[in-house]
C-alpha cells in the first residue's frame, strides 16, 4: 500500500487532494460526499468582510436608522431582536462541519480592515477551524503606491494576525508580484505556515448590451495549472513552508506534476463542480496507479523531486522558452 | 410594595405593555397615532413573549377597525380576554360593535390614542372628538394625561372592566401623550396579578358561549321587551364608579400612586376652577401651582372617569368656595349649545344645587370653552387667560382659547409671554433636523441615556412637517429634577440649548427666537469657523449678540465621511450635544453613548460600532467654539419675497403656513368648507437637492423617459416655435425637435425646476443615452447643486414655464414622447425622494388632468396630495385641472362612484334640457353636441367650443330651462373619474366597496398604487403583501401569498384590468392608462410602486421594478373586455415568463432578505412556495391569454373558458375511462 499522506500546514492529510473553496464546500451534504470520496481536507468558501460590512450597512440603513421624519411613521420595518448575519451562518456552518467530519477544515477569510482580519480570524479559530487561509486580494491601482508598499500590506496583516491566532495560517496569493519567490520567503519569515498558489479572481467583464461592468468567474481550465507548477518548482527548493497548488488541476497528470514540482497539497475545484465530489476517488485511484506502476512507496518520495533544484534541467524553469514555443508553433503549422 | 423600576417610553408603549400582559386575543389594525400599540403587540408575540398567565397572546390584523371590533366581539363571547388599539375614524368604525359589546356586558378595554375625526379635513392629531362620538355606546371612558398615567390607567381599566363587566375605552391624547417619551415607573407583574382577580377572569370565561352549556345571546326583540331589557343593566352602571375607585385605591396601595375619579388640585379656598381631562390638564396643573404660589385662589379638577359620570364624586371635590368654573372640552360639537363635558358639569351642578344636602346655595357660574383641537398648543398663558376670563363680570361662554376667531369672536386673548416658574431649573433643548438624518432617533436615545442614568425626569416630544422628503423635524427635550407637567412645546426665549443639524434650516426658520439668554447654539456647517459668522442671516447674528449666545460649530458631514459613516450625522451631533450642554458629566455621557451604540448594533455590528466610536471621538476633536463678534456682518441674504402675481390667498394663508406661522392665521381667512386652491406646491420652493440633473443637449435623443419617471414632476419637456428662443435666457438649452410629428421649425427643450428637485437621480438612471467616448456621461447627468446652478436654472425654468404648451390635439399621447409633452397637473409633491407611486399619478394628470375628478383614499397619496400647507394638484393655462377630494380610507371606491353617478345624472339632465332648447340654440349645434365623438383630444376640444357657444347663447335666453342648463352645461363634455388609493384601501379596508363598484359596470378608472404594505402608517402588512415579506404585523414573514386582485376583477368579464410597472415597461403603462380611460366601464390599473418600506434605496426604483417583472413577481398584462367583443382574447400578456430565479429578486430587498436572517428555514420554505407561485401564475395567465377566441363565446371570460376546457378534458377522460371500463 502506497503511503499517500502528506504534511500540509503542520496537519497530516491522508492525501494531497484537498477540496478547495467552492459552492460544494458550502453545503454540508456535499462536504460529506467529498470526505467520503477521499478529500483529505476541505477549504471553506471565503468569509468576506466586505460582504459583512455591506450587510451591516444595509441593516443600518433599513432597520436601525429608519427615521424619515413623518408623524405617521417613524419606521417602516420591524426591528428584529435577534438575527443571524453572514458571520453567524459561516461560523455555524464551520461548527457543523467540524462535528460531521474527520478531515481538517480550513477556513478562508477575505478581510478589508485590520480589525476585520483579526476579529474574524479569531472567530474562525474559536469556531474550530484547523487552519486559516487568508484570501488576500488587493488591487493596487494607485500609481502612488509602490510594489513594496503593496507587499508590506501582506506582511503587516500576517504580523497582526499572528499575534492573535494560534492555528496554522496560509496565504493565498496572486501571481502578480514582481518577485513571487521573494514575497513567499518574506511571508515565511513573518511566520506564514504556507502559501497557496495562485488565486483566481472574479474579473470584471463588460456587458455589450448595457455597457455596464459585470463581475465574471469562469471555471478554470487545465492550461492554467502550468503557471502554478512552474512557481512551485521554483519556490520549493528555497523555502520551508507548505505549498499548495490551486487553479487548473483537473486531471491526475496535473496533480502528479504539481507534486513532482514540490506541492504539499493540490486544491481541486472546477473539476469537482463539473464531475461531482465522487471524482476525487477516481483521481486518487489514478494517482495510486501511477505511483504503483512506477514503484513509488509514498507521496513524500516524489514531492519536489522535479523542483528546480532537483530537476534534470533546472534552468528551464527560469527560461522564458519563448523561442522554443514559437518554433514549436511554426513546426506544428508546417 | 415591590421596588419600582423605571423605563423611558412613550404613551403607546405604556398602554401596549399592560394590554399585552393582561389579554389573550388582540385584534389590530393600523391607524395613526395608535398603530405603534399594535406593532408592539405583534412584535412581542413574534418573539414569543408571554402575558401574566404565561401564554403568548393571539394577535390578528384585520381588514379594518370594523373587522377588528367584530373579531373582538366574537372573542369576548367565546370567553377570551380581548383588547384592541385605535383612534379617530377607526374608533367610529367600531361603534356598532361597541354597542353590542357593552349591551352584553362583556368586559374589555379599548385603548384609544384620541384623535380628531375628519370633518372639513382629515387630521391625524390629538383631540377628543373621536371619544366623544363613541360616548353613547355604553362603554365606560377612562382618561390618562401622561405616559405614566397611561401605564397606570391601562391596568386600572383592565381590572375595573373585569370587576364591573362594563367595557372601557381607555383614552389619552394622540401624539401629545401617545408619542411623548417620558420616564415611567413600570408596573411589576406581581402588581398586575394582584389587581386582575382570578375569580373575575374565571367568571368571564364561564359566561362564554359554549356548546357545553349553550345559551342564545344576541336575540332580536320586539316593542314589548326591548325597553325593559335596555334598562336591566342600570345597576351595573350605578356601581361601576365606586368599583373603579376601589381599583384605584388598591392600585395606590400597591404602587403608591393614588388616583380618584376626579382629582382636585389647587387652593382649598379656590374661587375659580377649571375642569378638563387629557394632557391639557397637566398644563393647567403646572399653571395652578404657579398661580397658587402667587396667592391666587384657583384650582383644577382632572376628570379621570368620564363615563359613567359620578356626579356626586364630582361635586364632592369642588371646594365650597368656588364661584366660577370653566369647563374645557377638547372637541367641538357643531350646533350644540355646549360641548359634552361642559354640559355634564352643568347638569351635575344643576341637579345638585338646591337638592337636599346641597353644598351650594346658588349655582356657580359655569362657562364652557374649546381648546387644543387637533393638537393645537395649550400653554400656561392660555390657562391664565381662562382664569382671567372667570374673573370678568360677564365671562364669555362657549369660548375658544388658542386661536384668533375674528368671525364669531369666540376666542380669548392670551399673554404669549406668560411663563410659570416651573422651568427655573429645567434644562430645555430644541433640535432642528432633517427627517432622514437621524436627529429624532439620536434624541430619543439621549433621553433614554439621561432617563436611565440619572434621577432626572425627562420629556421628549417631536414635531414634524407634513412632507415625506426633506422634512424638518423639531425635537423638544426637557430634563428636570421634579416631574414635568408641561404638555406644550418649548417656547420662545425658553431653550437653554438650540441645535441646527442642517445648515439649510438657518435660512428657513428663526430658530434662535427660542433661545434663552446665554443659551448654547450648535450648528452643523461646512463653512469654516473663520467664515461661519458671515454666512448667518442678520437676524440670527443680532440674536446671538443680544442673547450672549455661546456658539459652537462642527462640520458633521465631513466628520461622518472621515469616520466611514457615509451621511449619518446623528451620533456626531449627539456627542456634541452632550459635550457642550453640561446636562451630564462629559465622560459619563460619552461612555453612555458608546454603550448605547453597542446595544443597538450588538456583536454583529462590530464594524458599525467601530465607525460610530470613531465618529464620536472625531466629533469631540472637531467641535469648535466660535467667538461671537460684537457686530452684525453679513455677505448676502436670500430674498424669499413672493412675486406681485402671487394670489392673495397664497400670500395671506399658504405662505404663512409654509413659514410655520399657521397658528397665527385667524379664522376669517380660512375657507368654511375645506376647499383650497390648487397649484400651491409651486410656491413652496424647498431646495432640498444636493445634486440636480443637467442636460447634455448634444446627446439627448428626446425619448421622453426622464419626465415620465420623475416622481416630483420636476423635469419637463416642451416643443415650441423657434421664434421664442430669441428671448430665451443665455444659458437656456434647446434642440431642433426630432420626428415627423412636429413642424421642422420647432424646437424642443427639457428643463428642470431646480428648487423643486429632490435630487433622487431617477431621471439620470432611466436615461438610455451614453456618450460614445465616455459611457459614464449620459444625456442627463447629476451635478452638484451650487448657488450658481440654482440661479441659472431658476431663470431657465421661469422662461420655460412661460413657453406655450403644444396643442394637445396634435400630440400622439400613446407614445412616451407625445404624452410627456402634456403638462403634468400634479407637480412638486412632498412624497419620498424617488417615490414609486407619484409617476403614475402624474401620468394620469398629464393624459386626463384637465377633465379629471379624483376620489383619493386616505394614505400616502392623500397626504402628499392634499396635506396643507400646499397641494401638488394644479391647473393648466385655461384654469382647468383635476378636481380632487378625499373622503375616508374605507369608502373611496364608493366616493368615486358617487362622483360618476352625479356627473352622469347631470349629463342626462343637461341632455334633456338642451333638447328642449333646440330651437333657440340651433338644431345642428345641439345635434353635434349630443353626437359628439370625444374619444380624442381634438374631439374633446371641439365639444368644449360648442358648449362655449351654447353658454354665450344661453345668456340671452331668460328661461327656467336655460338657467337650469347653465348650471349643468359643463357635464356635456367628457369627464374622467379616477379613484386612486393604495393597497391597504383596495385589498383590505375598501375591498367590499371596490368590489361593488367593479360590479356596477360604471365608467370609473381605479388606480391602485400597490406598495404591498400600508405605507403611510409605517409599513404594516396588507393582503397585497407578498409571501415571505417581513412587514409590521408580519414580523415572522407573511405566510400567505399576495391576493390576486387582478384575477378577481377579471372575473367580472366587463372590467378593464391592467398590471403595470412603469420602470420595467413604460410604454405598456401608457397604453394601459389610455385604454383604461377609453374603456366605457370600470377599469382597474394595479400599479407596482416601489416604496421605502421595501427596504430598498429608491435610487434603485427602476431596477427593482425590472427584477419584480423578470422574476414573475409582477407579471405585466392587460385585460380589455373590448377585445372580447371583437373576437380577440381579452387578456394580453406584456411580460415574458419568469426569466430569473425569484431568489434573485428578493435578495435585493430587505423586506424579504431579513427573513433569511431571522427565520432562515421559513424563509427557504416560503421562497420555494413563492417560486412555485410565480411559475404557476404565469403559466395560468399564459394559458388564459393563449386560448382561441371567437365571437360565439366572446362573452365568456378566459379563465371560465379555461375551466370549461379543463372540465371538457376531464369529462372526456372520464368518458374514456368509462368506455374502457365497459370494454373490460
Amino acid at each position: 500500500m502506497i503511503d499517500l499522506s502528506t504534511q500540509y500546514l503542520g496537519l497530516t492529510l491522508n492525501s494531497p487532494l484537498v477540496a478547495s473553496s467552492s459552492p460544494l464546500t458550502a453545503n454540508l451534504d456535499d462536504v460529506k460526499r467529498l470526505q467520503e470520496a477521499g478529500a483529505s481536507a476541505i477549504v471553506l468558501p471565503s468569509l468576506f468582510e466586505e460582504s459583512i460590512q455591506h450587510e451591516q450597512k444595509q441593516l443600518e440603513s433599513f432597520v436601525h436608522s429608519q427615521n424619515l421624519g413623518h408623524f405617521e411613521a417613524d419606521s417602516y420595518h420591524p426591528v428584529p431582536e435577534e438575527y443571524k448575519g453572514e458571520l453567524d451562518n459561516y461560523l455555524e456552518h464551520l461548527h457543523k462541519l467540524k462535528s460531521a467530519l474527520d478531515i481538517p477544515v480550513i477556513a478562508s477569510l477575505n478581510g478589508i480592515t485590520n480589525n476585520g482580519w483579526v476579529d474574524y480570524g479569531k472567530d474562525l479559530m474559536q469556531a474550530g477551524a484547523d487552519a486559516l487561509e487568508l484570501n488576500v486580494y488587493y488591487v493596487a491601482a494607485d500609481p502612488a503606491q509602490s510594489g513594496n508598499e503593496v507587499e508590506q500590506r501582506y506582511i503587516d496583516l500576517l504580523k497582526a494576525l499572528n499575534q492573535h491566532i494560534n492555528i496554522p495560517v496560509s496565504m493565498k496569493l496572486s501571481s502578480q508580484f514582481s518577485s513571487v519567490s521573494n514575497m513567499v520567503s518574506k511571508l515565511q519569515a513573518e511566520g506564514a505556515n504556507g502559501v497557496v498558489l495562485f488565486n483566481r479572481f472574479y474579473q470584471p467583464d463588460i456587458d455589450l448590451e448595457t455597457l455596464k461592468i459585470k463581475p465574471q468567474l469562469e471555471l478554470s481550465n487545465p492550461t492554467e495549472a502550468l503557471l502554478r507548477i512552474r512557481w512551485i518548482a521554483l519556490i520549493r527548493s528555497r523555502v520551508n513552508l507548505s505549498l499548495a497548488a490551486t487553479g487548473g488541476f483537473h486531471t491526475v497528470e496535473g496533480i502528479i506534476k504539481a507534486l513532482l514540482a514540490g506541492a504539499d497539497a493540490v486544491y481541486l475545484c472546477s473539476v469537482l463542480l463539473n464531475k461531482g465530489p465522487e471524482y476525487i476517488a477516481e483521481l486518487l485511484l489514478q494517482l495510486n496507479q501511477w505511483l504503483t506502476e512506477r514503484e513509488y512507496e509514498s507521496i513524500k518520495q516524489m514531492q519536489g523531486s522535479v523542483s528546480q533544484f532537483c530537476a534534470i534541467d533546472p534552468a528551464s524553469y527560469e527560461h522564458s522558452n519563448y523561442r522554443d514555443v514559437i518554433k514549436s508553433y511554426r513546426s506544428d503549422k508546417d | 410594595m415591590p421596588e419600582t423600576q423605571t423605563v423611558t417610553i412613550d404613551g403607546n408603549q405604556a398602554a401596549a405593555t399592560i394590554a399585552y400582559q393582561t389579554n389573550e386575543v388582540i385584534a389590530i389594525y393600523p391607524i395613526t397615532p395608535a398603530s405603534p400599540m399594535g406593532e408592539w403587540a405583534d412584535e412581542w408575540a413574534s418573539r414569543q413573549k408571554t402575558n401574566i398567565w404565561g401564554t403568548v397572546p393571539n394577535i390578528i390584523e384585520m381588514q379594518s377597525e370594523g373587522g377588528a371590533a367584530g373579531t373582538i366581539h366574537g372573542a369576548l363571547q367565546a370567553g377570551s380576554l380581548t383588547t384592541t388599539f385605535t383612534a379617530s375614524q377607526g374608533l367610529l368604525l367600531m361603534i356598532p360593535n361597541m354597542f353590542k359589546i357593552a349591551g352584553e356586558l362583556s368586559p374589555a378595554v379599548f385603548h384609544v390614542a384620541a384623535r380628531s375625526v375628519a370633518a372639513q379635513a382629515l387630521s391625524i392629531f390629538g383631540d377628543h372628538s373621536d371619544v366623544m362620538t363613541a360616548r353613547t355606546s355604553g362603554f365606560a371612558f377612562l382618561c390618562s394625561n401622561s405616559p405614566q398615567e397611561v401605564m397606570d390607567m391601562a391596568l386600572i381599566a383592565q381590572a375595573a372592566t373585569l370587576q364591573s363587566r362594563i367595557p372601557i375605552v381607555h383614552f389619552f391624547d394622540g401624539f401629545r401623550t401617545s408619542h411623548e417619551i417620558a420616564k415611567v415607573a413600570s408596573i411589576d407583574n406581581s402588581v398586575i396579578k394582584q389587581l386582575i382577580k382570578p375569580d373575575k377572569v374565571a367568571q368571564h370565561r364561564q359566561r362564554s358561549l359554549t356548546p357545553e352549556h349553550p345559551v342564545l345571546r344576541g336575540s332580536s326583540q320586539n316593542p314589548d321587551v326591548f325597553f325593559q331589557t335596555r334598562e336591566s343593566v342600570n345597576t351595573y352602571y350605578q356601581v361601576m364608579p365606586s368599583m373603579v375607585q376601589q381599583v384605584m385605591d388598591e392600585f395606590a396601595q400597591l404602587t403608591g400612586r393614588q388616583y380618584h375619579l376626579f382629582d382636585y388640585l389647587g387652593s382649598a379656598e379656590a374661587e375659580r376652577i377649571i375642569i378638563l381631562m387629557g394632557s391639557g390638564a397637566e398644563t393647567v396643573h403646572e399653571t395652578v401651582e404657579h398661580l397658587c404660589a402667587k396667592g391666587e385662589k384657583v384650582g383644577l379638577i382632572k376628570v379621570r372617569l368620564f363615563r359613567p359620570l359620578d356626579s356626586e364624586a364630582l361635586i364632592k371635590v369642588i371646594p365650597d368656595s368656588v364661584r366660577n368654573i370653566a369647563v374645557l372640552d377638547r372637541t367641538k360639537e357643531p350646533g350644540s349649545d355646549g360641548e359634552p363635558l361642559y354640559k355634564d358639569v352643568v347638569t351635575a351642578l344643576a341637579q345638585h344645587v338646591g337638592s337636599e344636602g346641597s353644598r351650594f346655595t346658588q349655582m356657580p357660574k359655569v362657562i364652557g370653552g374649546r381648546f387644543g383641537l387637533s393638537s393645537k398648543e395649550f400653554t400656561p398663558g392660555m390657562v391664565k387667560a381662562v382664569f382671567d376670563e372667570l374673573n370678568s363680570a360677564v365671562p364669555k361662554n362657549s369660548f375658544t382659547i388658542g386661536i384668533h376667531d375674528d368671525v364669531t369672536h369666540s376666542s380669548l386673548n392670551w399673554d404669549k409671554t406668560f411663563r410659570t416658574d416651573a422651568h427655573k431649573n429645567t434644562f430645555q433643548a430644541v433640535f432642528y433636523g432633517l427627517g432622514s438624518d437621524g436627529t429624532v432617533s439620536a434624541n430619543k436615545n439621549s433621553i433614554k441615556i439621561i432617563g436611565e442614568s440619572t434621577d432626572k425626569f425627562v420629556q421628549g416630544y417631536f414635531v414634524y412637517d407634513s412632507k415625506k422628503s426633506g422634512a424638518v423635524t423639531v425635537s423638544h427635550l426637557r430634563f428636570d429634577n421634579k416631574p414635568i407637567h408641561s404638555t406644550y412645546l418649548i417656547g420662545d426665549e425658553d431653550a437653554n440649548f438650540v441645535a441646527c443639524h442642517q445648515p439649510v434650516f438657518i435660512e428657513r426658520y428663526p430658530m434662535l427666537n427660542m433661545a434663552a439668554d446665554n443659551a448654547v447654539f450648535l450648528l452643523n456647517t461646512s463653512v469654516t469657523p473663520e467664515k461661519v459668522w458671515q454666512s448667518l442671516p442678520s437676524l440670527m447674528q443680532q440674536q446671538m449678540i443680544d442673547k450672549q449666545i455661546q456658539f459652537y460649530v462642527i462640520d458633521a458631514y465631513k466628520v461622518a465621511d472621515l469616520a466611514g459613516m457615509d451621511k449619518r450625522i446623528n451620533t456626531i451631533m449627539q456627542t456634541c450635544f452632550f459635550s457642550i450642554s453640561g446636562i451630564l458629566p462629559k465622560e459619563q455621557a460619552i461612555e453612555s453613548i458608546k454603550q448605547a451604540v453597542e446595544k443597538t448594533y450588538g456583536k454583529k455590528g462590530q464594524r458599525l460600532i467601530e465607525f460610530n466610536f470613531n465618529a464620536i471621538d472625531r466629533a469631540l476633536e472637531n467641535l469648535i467654539k466660535v467667538d461671537v463678534p460684537e457686530k452684525v456682518n453679513i455677505q448676502a441674504e436670500v430674498n424669499n419675497q413672493l412675486s406681485e402675481f402671487t394670489p392673495d390667498f397664497v400670500k395671506k394663508v399658504t405662505n404663512e403656513l409654509i413659514a410655520g406661522r399657521g397658528d397665527q392665521v385667524p379664522v376669517s381667512l380660512f375657507p368654511v368648507d375645506g376647499s383650497y386652491p390648487l397649484g400651491t406646491a409651486a410656491y413652496e420652493k424647498r431646495n432640498i437637492a444636493l445634486e440636480i440633473p443637467v442636460l447634455d443637449e448634444n446627446l439627448c435623443t428626446q425619448c421622453g423617459k426622464c419626465p415620465l419617471v420623475c416622481p416630483h414632476g420636476v423635469i419637463r419637456s416642451k416643443v415650441y416655435d423657434e421664434s421664442f428662443i430669441d428671448v430665451a435666457p443665455e444659458l437656456f438649452k434647446s434642440m431642433t425637435v426630432k420626428g415627423k410629428d412636429f413642424p421642422q421649425d420647432h424646437l424642443m427643450s427639457y428643463q428642470i425646476s431646480p428648487e423643486d428637485c429632490t435630487g433622487c437621480g431617477l431621471c439620470v438612471d432611466i436615461c438610455p443615452i451614453h456618450d460614445k467616448a465616455n459611457v459614464s456621461h449620459k444625456a442627463l447627468n447629476m451635478v452638484s447643486y451650487t448657488d450658481e446652478l440654482r440661479q441659472q436654472e431658476k431663470v431657465n425654468w421661469e422662461f420655460f414655464i412661460g413657453l406655450p404648451d403644444y396643442d394637445r390635439a396634435l400630440l400622439k399621447t400613446n407614445t412616451i414622447k407625445g404624452a410627456m409633452l402634456l403638462q403634468p397637473l400634479f407637480e412638486f409633491s412632498g412624497a419620498c425622494e424617488g417615490c414609486g407611486e407619484t409617476p403614475y399619478i402624474k401620468l394620469a394628470s398629464q393624459l386626463f388632468g384637465d377633465r379629471m375628478l379624483v376620489a383619493n383614499a386616505t394614505g400616502c397619496s392623500s397626504i402628499y396630495g392634499g396635506n396643507l400647507p400646499t397641494t401638488p394638484w394644479t391647473i393648466n393655462a385655461h384654469g382647468r385641472g383635476p378636481a380632487w377630494s378625499n373622503s375616508l380610507f374605507e369608502d373611496n371606491a364608493e366616493f368615486g362612484l358617487g362622483m360618476r353617478l352625479s356627473v352622469d345624472k347631470q349629463k342626462q339632465y343637461a341632455t334633456e334640457l338642451i333638447v328642449q332648447l333646440k330651437d333657440e340654440l340651433g338644431e345642428s349645434l345641439v345635434d353635434e353636441i349630443l353626437s359628439a365623438d370625444e374619444s380624442t383630444e381634438a374631439g374633446i376640444e371641439q365639444q368644449r367650443d360648442r358648449l362655449h357657444k351654447v353658454r354665450e347663447i344661453l345668456l340671452s335666453i331668460n328661461s327656467f330651462i336655460a338657467n337650469e342648463l347653465q348650471t349643468v352645461l359643463d357635464t356635456l363634455s367628457r369627464k374622467s373619474v379616477w379613484i386612486i388609493g393604495g393597497d391597504g384601501w383596495a385589498y383590505d379596508i375598501g375591498y367590499g366597496g371596490l368590489d361593488h363598484v367593479l360590479a356596477s359596470g360604471r365608467d370609473v378608472n381605479i388606480l391602485v398604487l400597490d406598495t404591498e404594505v400600508y405605507s403611510n402608517t409605517g409599513g404594516q402588512t396588507s393582503k397585497a403583501t407578498p409571501r415571505g415579506a417581513v412587514a409590521k404585523f408580519s414580523a415572522g414573514g407573511k405566510p400567505s401569498p399576495k391576493k390576486d386582485l387582478a384575477l378577481l376583477a377579471m372575473d367580472y368579464e366587463n372590467v378593464y384590468v391592467a398590471h403595470v410597472a412603469y420602470g420595467a415597461k413604460d410604454i405598456q403603462t401608457i397604453h394601459a392608462f389610455n385604454e383604461a380611460e377609453a374603456y366605457a366601464g370600470p377599469s382597474l390599473i394595479i400599479a407596482y410602486s416601489p416604496c421605502i418600506a421595501h427596504g430598498i434605496d429608491l435610487k434603485n426604483n427602476h431596477q427593482q421594478q425590472q427584477l419584480a417583472v423578470d422574476s414573475g413577481h409582477w407579471p405585466l398584462f392587460r385585460y380589455n373586455p373590448e377585445n372580447a367583443r371583437k373576437g380577440i382574447n381579452p387578456l394580453h400578456l406584456d411580460s415574458k415568463a419568469p426569466s430569473i430565479p425569484y431568489r434573485e429578486f428578493i435578495e435585493t430587498e430587505v423586506r424579504f432578505n431579513m427573513l433569511w436572517r431571522t427565520h432562515p428555514d421559513d424563509a427557504e420554505k416560503m421562497l420555494e412556495q413563492s417560486q412555485q407561485d410565480v411559475v404557476h401564475r404565469y403559466h395560468f395567465y399564459e394559458q388564459l391569454a393563449g386560448l382561441p377566441w371567437d365571437e360565439e363565446n366572446s362573452t365568456q371570460p378566459p379563465h371560465r373558458k379555461l375551466a370549461s376546457v379543463v372540465k371538457e378534458q376531464k369529462s372526456e377522460k372520464v368518458n374514456n375511462t368509462k368506455h374502457n371500463g365497459e370494454g373490460k
